[in-house]
């Protein structure tokens, strides 16, 4: 028994439903009591659909326990068929009626379905989840649908290469893309098009939008690209040793993924492709973080948590791209949990596996980031930090299914990355700007962030000090030349940082100053000088000098000891 | 003026059990034939209540002991986020609880100290039975018995039942009061008794019209405090807030309420019907009544009019949901001027329903149960011009060319009373008059 306030994934079956939801021509019957049917409105309300998830409910009650709740089976399968007339039937159960044991599967299976074909789910409710359950679901689909075609044992494997004497054009199966995936609909459409401008055709994407005679049809494809292994991976390990279809692993998100995305897809295909030069030509994200405005990005704290998948690209694309340091890196996909702990290995980290939210929030608080890449909790949890969030992964909110095309993958969602996650950021022509003015009596503090309402607990409390300042020392050139080396300061020392969590929790505390109440002092030139650092960075100067003063049994903080934190930090 | 359209009536303990015995039932003879379908039922379960109950009474903590299943249901219909660390949970069954319920027990208890230690503002323990806690035949009232010894004087344990093979959607709050009624307190001091949730601010508003017609003491079931539970006994009147409570009702009188009988607080008729009959359950002289509550009457009138010229000659279908829907329907009727093509409900307590059935029209059709793909054929054919749906049936209707309102906002906005009547009839008015509004190719 485990207590759940609150759960990334849900129960199997929905991750079964998801796959149903996302095909066309699939019906599900689901054994299941009243009240499972919430599920359908994270179809028709988060993913905004126009129509009804493809999903016939038994919804038994305590009343049919007495009776025969078998006969309620095969009724809802027999009435599913004739309204539906589904090209392929999934039949299984959700939690309550794993427990009564009527076997849906098996009773399905000794009904005359008219020639439908009939695939039996065993989702184990009370030991899986939500993506294992998709994963599942779309490999016994493609499995149950193939399993006529599956060549003899000692078969030669198809070789990738053999559209060349096939005189046509090579082409590959997009696997994995569903409903309530994150931007799996533009990804598509991204990766189709990406494909496209380098001969590559698109034989089945699946499960978003195929129909189980697509399924029949992905043998002929020259290969497999697992675009999201949350769901996809079972499905192509079993066509790859079924069918010697080959992989493509790659996930092509962000500028250097999709690069070696297409190397692998060339090298496996035997297809020359000039890539060199293609990401600066096909996206602004090389050039954009090049550019001298993204100089401020260096190094910027950043904490992810989502499914591996985006998880992983995140901390590569924040790493290798945009020049970040990450400094938390996890994951609720335990599956995947091997490939997120070396990836976090390889950043120095540890991986935070986890499906405690709870526990995500403390780690949060505790890596002090200065921008949060997560799911929707995660975002709520950084709006309860005071920190700046871009939602990159699944689970979903109506917000993260957008009109416009918007995809994660490719070279557009290069760009797309790019604007969602520095937006949430100051930018930095600004950030230099508010140094500028910052001494200027129409200047408040904290009011030109983008970071809405986030810095309105740090605005109060240095206010004054802002006014103090400015009515000493009018340095503005000093303040703003001085915000990078003091920016190293309050960076360099995240450590001593992340040993006070009720200051990281309390942007508004640390500012008004929690020394006093630790025995520390600041005198009133340690104070200017402080009030002439940047408001940005001025919380953790004060925290990381008092922290060093601490260590040194100083009691009073002058302008000289702020001073020899500084260089002490710099080193 | 407005005169109570409803018989009132109280009646003694003697007298619930006995429906027949009202003769306002009698015209529910002459209705076209209830429609009684058994097939997929498109309704929440009991768990969902949780997500209004918890915000009611902020000491108490409801622990669902189910499955994953069940968390995402509640998270799921709670809005889908949750911005901060809820007063909910699920104590999730994994594969050792189901091997041995011993296990299971010494798991609960576990978790439970955990939890109170890490919660220790929470006053009052829901333990929450869920579809699979009953099929494997978890017995949590003992469960409550056994933690109430373990944690005696620190916190009150109580459990009830929100699975779906035993509740839909509202009955939920039904259980959990039902469980605080042997807790509350035997006085028999005159007062009036509201059961059911309301928004704190209508109650408050309620309390003061009450107070303002000479009712002097006033109390409400479910408490916001949930160690606050008001006392029962022979002095209480007990007027219910919600159609939803039959089995809280049954147990008030069996302590010595007297049920006090009344369609539901929707709509200005219907709630001045409401406070009229509490007023006589008080003996409180008419002339009182009609002193205070025409000019509200009146006022109220006056909000519903231009929701009204939407409305009326409208026709509309209510699927069964939240269980307000014969009082919906009687208030969209008789109020705003909608003709009834079909009422569905989850199921109908024709005792506690009486004074709403008798204000039907009566050729009204009603269902109960569902089947909700017939249901769907019976909708298309009618073509209805709004439709009251839930959320997973409302995307898919208005993409069928439906103007549809989705009825959990109603559990969840405050609806209640005179003075909300022109609210409630603005819920349904917009997505009409946004129909109206929205010139898309």
């Amino acid at each position: 028994m485990e207590l759940t306030l609150w759960t990334y994934e849900g129960p199997p079956h929905v991750g079964a439903l998801r796959i149903a939801a996302s095909m066309e021509g699939v019906h599900y019957v689901l054994h299941a009591p009243q009240g499972d049917t919430y599920a359908d409105l994270l179809f028709t309300m988060i993913e905004r659909r126009d129509r009804r998830p493809p999903v016939t409910y038994t919804t038994f009650q305590a009343r049919d326990l007495g009776g025969d709740t078998a006969e309620l089976v095969k009724r809802s399968i027999t009435e599913a068929v004739a309204r539906f007339k589904p090209e392929a039937l999934l039949v299984g159960e959700s939690c309550t009626a794993e427990l009564i044991q009527d076997q849906p599967g098996a009773l399905a299976a000794g009904m005359d379905l008219g020639g439908v074909p009939m695939v039996s789910l065993d989702l184990p409710a009370y030991s899986k989840k939500e993506n294992w359950g998709a994963a599942e679901t779309f490999y016994q689909l493609v499995r149950g649908l193939l399993k006529n075609q599956i060549p003899a044992p000692g078969f030669t494997k198809p070789d990738p290469t053999r559209w060349r004497s096939e005189g046509r054009r090579p082409r590959v199966n997009l696997l994995g893309p569903s409903l309530l995936g994150f931007r799996c609909r533009d990804d598509v459409r991204e990766i189709t098009g990406l494909l496209a401008e380098h001969g590559i055709e698109v034989n089945v994407a699946a499960p978003l939008g195929a129909r189980p005679a697509d399924l029949l049809r992905l043998p002929q494809a020259d290969l497999n690209v697992c675009l999201y292994p949350e769901v996809a991976g079972p499905a192509c390990s079993w066509l790859e040793r079924s069918f010697g279809m080959a992989v493509v692993r790659t996930v092509p998100i962000g500028v250097g993924a999709t690069g070696e995305f297409l190397a692998e897809l060339g090298e496996r295909l035997g297809l020359e492709l000039d890539l060199a030069g293609e990401a600066d030509k096909r996206s602004r994200l090389p050039w954009y973080s090049r550019s001298v405005d993204s100089t401020y990005l260096t190094g910027k704290r950043v904490f992810i948590f989502a499914d591996a998948t985006h998880a992983i690209a995140a901390a590569r694309i924040a790493s290798q791209e945009l020049g970040f340091t990450v400094v938390g890196l996890g994951t609720y996909s335990r599956e995947q949990a091997r490939e997120v702990r070396a990836a976090a290995q390889e950043l120095g980290l540890e991986a935070l596996i986890t499906d405690d939210y709870l526990v995500v929030e403390k780690a949060m608080a505790e890596a002090a980031p200065e921008l949060v890449l997560g799911t929707q909790m995660e975002r709520h949890s950084a709006k309860r930090l005071g920190l700046p969030c871009a939602v990159i992964s699944s689970p979903l909110h109506v917000q993260d299914v957008p009109a416009r095309y918007s995809p994660q993958m490719g070279w557009e969602g290069a760009n797309v990355i790019f604007d969602s996650w520095v937006h949430p950021l100051m930018m930095g022509l600004e950030e230099h700007l508010i140094g500028m003015f910052r001494h200027d009596f129409e200047f408040v503090d904290g009011h030109l962030s983008h970071l809405e309402g986030a810095s309105a607990p740090a605005t109060a409390a240095t206010a004054p000090q802002a006014v103090a300042a400015g009515a000493a020392t009018p340095a503005n050139a000093i303040a703003s030349t001085a915000a990078g080396a003091h920016a190293r300061l309050a960076n360099s020392a995240a450590p001593a940082a992340s040993q006070d969590n009720g200051a990281v929790l309390t942007a508004g505390s640390v500012l008004a100053g929690g020394g006093q109440a630790l025995g520390l002092h600041w005198s009133a030139s340690g104070e200017a000088e402080l009030s002439r650092i940047p408001f940005f960075v001025r919380g953790k100067v004060r925290r990381n000098t008092e922290a060093y003063a601490r260590d040194r049994g100083v009691s009073t903080i002058t302008e000289e000891v702020l001073y020899d934190a500084k260089a002490h930090f710099s080193r | 003026m407005a005169q109570s359209p409803a018989s009132v009536a109280v009646l003694s303990a003697d007298g619930i059990d006995v429906p027949s015995a009202n003769p306002s039932t009698a015209s529910s003879l002459d209705r076209p034939e209830l429609i009684q379908q058994n097939g997929q039922r498109e309704v929440f379960c009991g768990l969902t209540s949780i997500v209004w109950l918890h915000r009611r009474m902020p000491d108490a903590f409801f622990l669902v002991v189910g499955s994953r299943t069940c968390a995402h249901l509640v998270q799921s219909a709670a809005g889908v986020m949750i911005f901060a660390e809820p007063r909910f949970g699920t104590a999730i069954l994994g594969e050792r609880d189901l091997a041995g319920l011993a296990d299971a027990n010494e798991e609960l208890d576990r978790l439970v100290r955990d939890l109170l230690e890490r919660r220790p503002e929470i006053r009052t323990l829901f333990l929450v039975g869920s579809c699979p806690s009953e099929v494997i035949k978890l017995d949590l009232a003992k469960a409550a018995e056994r933690l109430n010894h373990q944690h005696a004087g620190r916190v009150m344990v109580l459990s009830y039942s929100g699975s779906g093979i035993e509740t839909t959607f509202t009955q939920g709050e039904d259980n959990a009061l039902l469980a605080m009624v042997p807790l509350m307190p035997r006085s028999d001091e005159e007062q009036l008794l509201l059961v059911g949730t309301l928004a704190d601010g209508v109650e408050e508003r309620l309390t003061s019209l009450f107070q303002r017609l000479g009712i002097g003491l006033v109390r409400s079931l479910p408490p916001r405090s949930s160690t606050e539970l008001p006392p029962v006994g022979k002095g209480t009147r007990m007027l219910l807030c919600q159609p939803f409570l039959s089995g809280t009702a049954r147990a008030l009188v069996d302590r010595g309420a007297q049920f006090v009988r009344s369609p539901y607080p929707l709509g200005v008729e219907g709630s001045r019907a409401w406070m009229a009959a509490a007023a006589a359950a008080f003996g409180i002289d008419p002339a009182t009544v009609a002193a205070v509550l025409d000019p509200l009457v009146e006022r109220g009138r006056r909000a519903i009019a231009p929701h009204r010229e939407v409305l009326a000659g409208k026709r509309l279908f209510l699927l069964p949901d939240s269980q307000l829907e014969l009082s919906l329907a009687r208030f969209l009727q008789q109020e705003c001027g909608m003709e009834l093509v079909e009422v569905g409900t989850p199921y109908l307590d024709r005792l506690l329903m009486a004074e709403e059935l008798a204000l039907l029209p009566p050729a009204t059709q009603l269902s109960e149960g569902q089947d909700v793909e017939r249901q769907l054929d019976r909708l298309r054919s009618a073509r209805p011009d709004l439709v009251v749906c839930g959320m997973g049936l409302a995307n898919p209707l208005e993409a069928e060319g439906f103007v549809t309102k989705w009825s959990i906002e109603l559990v969840f906005s405050p609806i209640h009373g005179i003075d909300q009547a022109g609210d409630l009839a603005e819920l349904f008015a917009r997505p009409l008059r946004r129909r109206a509004l929205l010139q898309l190719p």
